[in-house]
């Protein structure tokens, strides 16, 4: 039996690792790791298998509960595997099985191996500050199974001052008890790959029946196995994998390249940079050679080391600038790497399904994150758009919504950006429990959510579901909804739930499913709202008027775009109803909706205008009552003099202490009028006298001619599939359009 | 040229640490690359500290990262130029008037840029009486310090880089690459000496800066000095260079005033940083950069008050008036943050009562 003790991702102990392997030519390989997964080695042999990929051992059903153990190109254990996939010979793994492992754990899932570095003690006592430099220095240099003596021996001495934690044992232990079934089995020539920490425990160890009692008894829980793609990214330390490396990417590097590492690496450097724009040419390239080198001779290195050649990239390539120096350090030193495992590993249902997917809708999985446009209107982009929804409402969180660079408003388009990482497999592995294909996963993923959830995130569910078109939850979703509804007494929850849901109405539209159901449901909370709220506008202060104030907007808006006209009658005459008796703010508001909408005339708005800001009115209601009324556009004043007249006039006879007081109410008003419409209202204001009266027209808008401006009027209608009233005048026809 | 240097206020760095140079130089067996007086790792020991060959203790010249100074002499063994960027007071100049003198054995070849500063410096000029006299020839010719670096193989200094015009930096460009002076008036030129190269230093804060052209920048290594890492750090460096000033000026020796020095490190750290040691409070940070050379210097008048006119210990009442000058430098603005300072984080501090008071007392 060979022992070979490695750093877990080494890339010289790997190249040691295989020569010496190949000098041996043992007749089997014990490999630190799992020994569940031995049914999975095969896999590594599968030409689509790309490293970095991870074995994911978790208890099915315990989600929480899971471990990964990744493996690069450049890992020994790794070479150790393809080595005796190509050599026929069987591998194992030989660790303690993660039945027992997870077990022992307290149920948080995490990596393997979060013990301290040995390299590091190692590394400090030859006087280096840096493990990976010394290991850089002494081993990956150096090649040769010669090392692997050294280390082994140096461990040991190590070892003999502390012997190392009691998990260690117990791992240990199955080790040797593996290795004995082996040589049981008729194996002569054994190689074991294994940390370098247990190489003196693996050399002589207790007898066997030591062993068994160490292993008696131990916790045990059951566990399922799988590949998973890793990434560059998680296996940096800075992720915080305990036997991890700072720098996967220069590691990934010196493992690859047939020679020249640094020329080549330095030249990958400069075209990071010129990807971003920066100049970096090829002059730089051979000066910052020439600099690390010097500085890998001055230092008295073999060969210029990560050190060197980042040092020498930050003085020439980058000018100094540190923020170049993070492009370099994330985009090589780490790298982005996203690694990809074969069809034929074991997955579980879902898994195979979104895999599937992903083919169909040339969606590819990748670590570096990509933003993607939708249009809607493409069946493939609307299948996408429906995936990345059902994804969502399974809480696997591939793609996030955001801003996307063509600035569209049309709801017909979607912004996407997407980028992989190695736990969304154990999200859906997570999501398994829900269904087997995304689709019904997340349908019922929707109904559990909803069983629990308050109104407004009901109605969220509902246009999450019909984004991602689960028409099996609806009719689900829609019950809980109308109960929720009927139960919930705070108009504010029903009024804070509409809009969603219309919204999520109209979207049906574009996204192909049926809207009547949720038309019925929206006209069902339509009539509720009008029930509550005439209670839910009394007795308010001044903060909840312009909450309720902006909430109305909202239902308003949202019970025209339903446009279903009994639901829009009934809401139209609870508020024609409600004008009268409530706060001024609100008031105000009510009857300029109710204006707008055709309900009342504008003699009758001008009428309650003059009655709410007369002088008995207290000065800060009138202004209140102003500001619901004018609130959003200021075309009214434009259009109607009558109306313009009697602010002016309200305005006019304030005193100076009662106008100081309303300003700010005002200003909150006016301010908020486009410019044009603030220009247009000055203009008409200079020729008012106020005293409140109308002024006499302008000669200028006396002087259209009728004739001429009929054909353009009709054209507008029809653009806006209105009729026209034949024979109209001037002032009717704007307001037909305008209204409309 | 010893007694020279004795007399002079402030002796030129080869001078003052000739007994250094010579021990380093006579203890140093590695390969020196051509025209160098020590091996780049002489000069590493040099800058930064240590033993020589001989067991004479080599002072450290530059407190800080041990790879930055790597990368400087790294660079100038590649016959590139080096450029040295940082905020004022990270010690550009320091560092490169001792780089000079452990190569070259002389850090006297140095242009200062200004705004002011003409092709001359950079290149040569010239002696018109005698251009007149004789015409254009190479005795009229006056070598300006980059020119005599060349001559000479040693290495040239231009310090405030950015400072210059633009068509003067330029000026160097051929200098940079073809390592040749071109002399048109005599239809000749002057070729560098192996080991010729050029330090400069430029600040990245300052506004108003003419920016270096692309093609200049890429002949350069830079290597961007950063302000020191920790307070000990930053202690050692003020601690350190005080007391060389003080010789210089003839102080008499003064018991030990660390207390006072880490209290004015202390201050501009906090104030530098915008939050204090503890990171419990956010302070404003005033207009002046407020680095380790103005601690120096405040420490240093404050050690020259307290033995002349103090009672020949440094007290709180000796920096007080040097840091809320180094700290007030705009009298409006840099005021409120002073005294909001002293206010909140001064006021309550443990043992600072006497800081507090008189710094109020200097402030007015």
């Amino acid at each position: 039996m060979t022992v070979f003790g490695v750093r877990h991702h080494g890339p010289g102990s790997a190249r040691s690792l295989r020569a010496a392997l190949t000098a041996l030519g043992p007749d089997m390989v014990l490999i630190e790791g799992p020994p569940e997964a031995d049914g999975l080695v095969a896999l590594a042999a599968d030409p689509a298998m790309e490293p970095p990929a991870a074995l994911l051992g978790y208890v099915p059903g315990q989600p929480g509960r899971a471990a990964f153990w990744p493996f690069a190109g450049f890992s020994p254990e790794w070479q150790a595997i393809r080595y005796a996939l190509a050599a026929g010979i069987p591998a194992r793994f030989c660790d303690l099985p993660a039945s027992h492992q997870l077990a022992m754990r307290d149920g948080t899932a995490a990596t393997t191996r979060s013990r301290e570095d040995p390299v590091a003690r190692l590394a400090a006592a030859a006087g280096y500050d840096d493990a990976e430099r010394w290991w850089e220095d002494v081993v990956e240099h150096v090649p040769g199974p010669a090392v692997f003596g050294a280390v082994a021996e140096a461990i040991e001495i190590l070892r003999d001052q502390d012997p190392g934690a009691e998990q260690d044992a117990v791992r240990e232990a199955y080790m040797r008890r593996v290795i004995r079934a082996a040589r049981r089995e008729g194996f002569g020539r054994i190689a074991v790959v294994c940390g370098a920490w247990h190489v003196p425990a693996l050399r002589q160890g207790p007898p066997a029946a030591a062993d068994d009692r160490l292993l008696r008894g131990l916790p045990k829980v059951k566990v399922a196995f799988t590949w998973v793609p890793w990434t560059y990214g998680r296996l940096a330390s800075a992720s915080g994998y305990g036997a991890g490396v700072r720098s996967p990417g220069w590691y990934h590097h010196l493992f690859e390249v047939p020679g020249q590492p640094v020329e080549r690496w330095l030249a990958r450097a400069a075209a990071v940079l010129r990807g971003e724009g920066i100049a970096a040419s090829p002059a730089h390239v051979i000066e910052a050679v020439r600099l690390a080198s010097a500085l890998a001779a001055l230092r008295g290195r073999p060969l210029a080391g990560l050190d060197e050649v980042t040092e020498a990239a930050q003085a020439v390539l980058c000018e100094g600038s540190d923020l170049l120096t993070g492009l370099i350090q994330r985009k090589l030193v780490v790298g982005e790497r996203l690694g990809a495992v074969p069809p034929a590993t074991p997955m579980v249902p879902l898994q195979r399904d979104l895999r599937d997917q992903q083919r169909a809708l040339k969606l590819r999985p990748e670590a570096v994150p990509r933003d993607y446009d939708l249009d809607l209107r493409k069946p493939n982009d609307l299948a996408r758009s429906r995936l990345l929804h059902r994804l969502a409402l399974l809480g696997v969180d591939w793609g996030t919504p955001g801003a996307g660079r063509v600035r569209s408003t049309g709801t017909f388009r979607e912004s996407w950006q997407l980028a992989w990482r190695p736990e969304l497999d154990l999200a859906l592995i997570e999501g398994c429990v829900w269904g087997n294909t995304t689709e019904t996963a997340a349908a019922a993923r929707v109904l559990s959510l909803a069983a629990g959830a308050p109104l407004d995130r009901l109605t969220a569910l509902t246009e999450g579901c019909l984004l991602a078109d689960l028409s099996g939850a609806l009719p689900g979703l829609l019950a809980a909804l109308r109960e929720r509804a009927a139960l919930d007494t705070d108009v504010t929850h029903l009024m804070a739930a509409l809009p969603a849901l219309v919204r999520a109405a109209r979207y049906g539209d574009v996204r192909s499913t049926d809207p009547a159901r949720l038309g019925e449901v929206a006209a069902g909370l339509i009539t509720r709202i009008c029930t509550g709220l005439p209670l839910a506008v009394a007795s308010l202060d001044q903060d909840a008027e312009r909450d309720v104030r902006s909430r109305i907007d909202a239902v308003h808006s949202a019970v025209g775009l339903l446009a279903d006209e009994a639901s829009r009658s009934a809401w139209l005459d609870t508020l024609g109803r409600l004008a009268g008796r409530c706060p001024p703010l609100i008031s105000g508001r009510l009857t300029r909706l109710l204006l707008d909408a055709g309900r009342i005339t504008p003699g009758e708005a001008a009428l309650r205008m003059t009655r709410e800001m007369s002088a008995g009115a207290a000065v800060a209601a009138a202004a209140g009552w102003a500001e619901g009324f004018l609130a959003g556009s200021g075309l009214l004043l434009v259009h109607d003099d009558a109306l313009l007249g009697l602010a002016d006039g309200w305005l006019a006879a304030l005193s100076a202490d009662d106008f100081r007081a309303v300003l700010p109410a005002l200003r909150r008003t006016f301010g908020a009028f486009a410019a044009p419409e603030r220009r247009a209202i000055g203009e008409k204001a200079a020729r008012l006298d106020g005293s409140g009266r109308v002024p006499p027209p302008a000669a200028a808008a006396a002087d259209l001619d009728e004739a001429r401006a009929v054909p353009a009027i009709g054209a507008v209608a029809r653009i806006l599939g209105i009729p026209m009233v034949r024979g109209s005048a001037y002032g009717s026809g704007t307001e037909t359009v305008a209204r409309s | 040229m010893t007694a020279e240097a004795i007399a002079a206020l402030r002796p030129h760095a080869e001078a003052e640490h000739a007994a250094e140079l010579a021990a380093l130089a006579a203890g140093d067996t590695r390969p020196r690359p051509p025209g160098w007086r020590l091996s780049p790792w002489a000069v590493t020991t040099y800058v930064l500290g240590g033993t020589a060959a001989g067991g004479t203790v080599i002072t450290p010249k530059y407190v800080g990262s041990r790879r930055l100074v790597e990368v400087a002499v790294a660079t100038l063994a590649t016959d590139r130029a080096l450029l040295l960027l940082g905020v004022p007071g990270t010690a550009k100049t320091w560092l490169s008037e001792h780089l000079a003198a452990a190569i070259s054995g002389d850090s006297t070849l140095l242009v200062q840029g200004t705004a002011g500063t003409a092709e001359e410096a950079v290149r040569y000029g010239w002696n018109y009486a005698r251009l007149i006299a004789e015409g254009p020839s190479r005795d009229a010719l006056v070598p300006g310090p980059v020119m005599r670096a060349m001559a000479s193989g040693q290495i040239a200094r231009v310090e405030e880089l950015t400072r210059m015009p633009s068509d003067v930096q330029d000026a160097l460009i051929t200098i940079l690459s073809e390592k040749t002076l071109p002399i048109p008036e005599l239809g000749s030129e002057l070729q560098a000496v192996r080991g010729f190269n050029l330090i400069a230093t430029a600040n990245d804060r300052d506004r108003g800066v003419n920016e270096l052209s692309s093609a200049l920048r890429r002949r350069f290594n830079t290597v961007v000095l950063p302000v020191p890492a920790s307070a000990d750090e930053e202690v050692d460096i003020v601690t350190r260079r005080v007391a060389q000033l003080g010789r210089s000026i003839g102080l008499p020796e003064m018991p030990d005033g660390a207390g006072e020095i880490r209290r004015v490190v202390t201050v501009f750290r906090e104030l530098r940083e915008g939050v204090t040691e503890d990171g419990r409070a956010r302070v404003k940070s005033p207009s002046g950069t407020l680095s380790a050379a103005e601690a120096i210097s405040v420490v240093t008048s404050g050690l020259a008050l307290a033995a002349h006119f103090g009672d020949g210990v440094l007290r709180a009442a000796d920096v007080a008036g040097g840091i809320t000058g180094a700290v007030v430098q705009d009298p409006v603005s840099d005021q409120v943050v002073w005294q909001e300072y002293l206010e909140a984080v001064v006021r309550e501090r443990e043992g600072w009562g006497d800081f507090y008071h008189a710094c109020r007392e200097a402030a007015g």
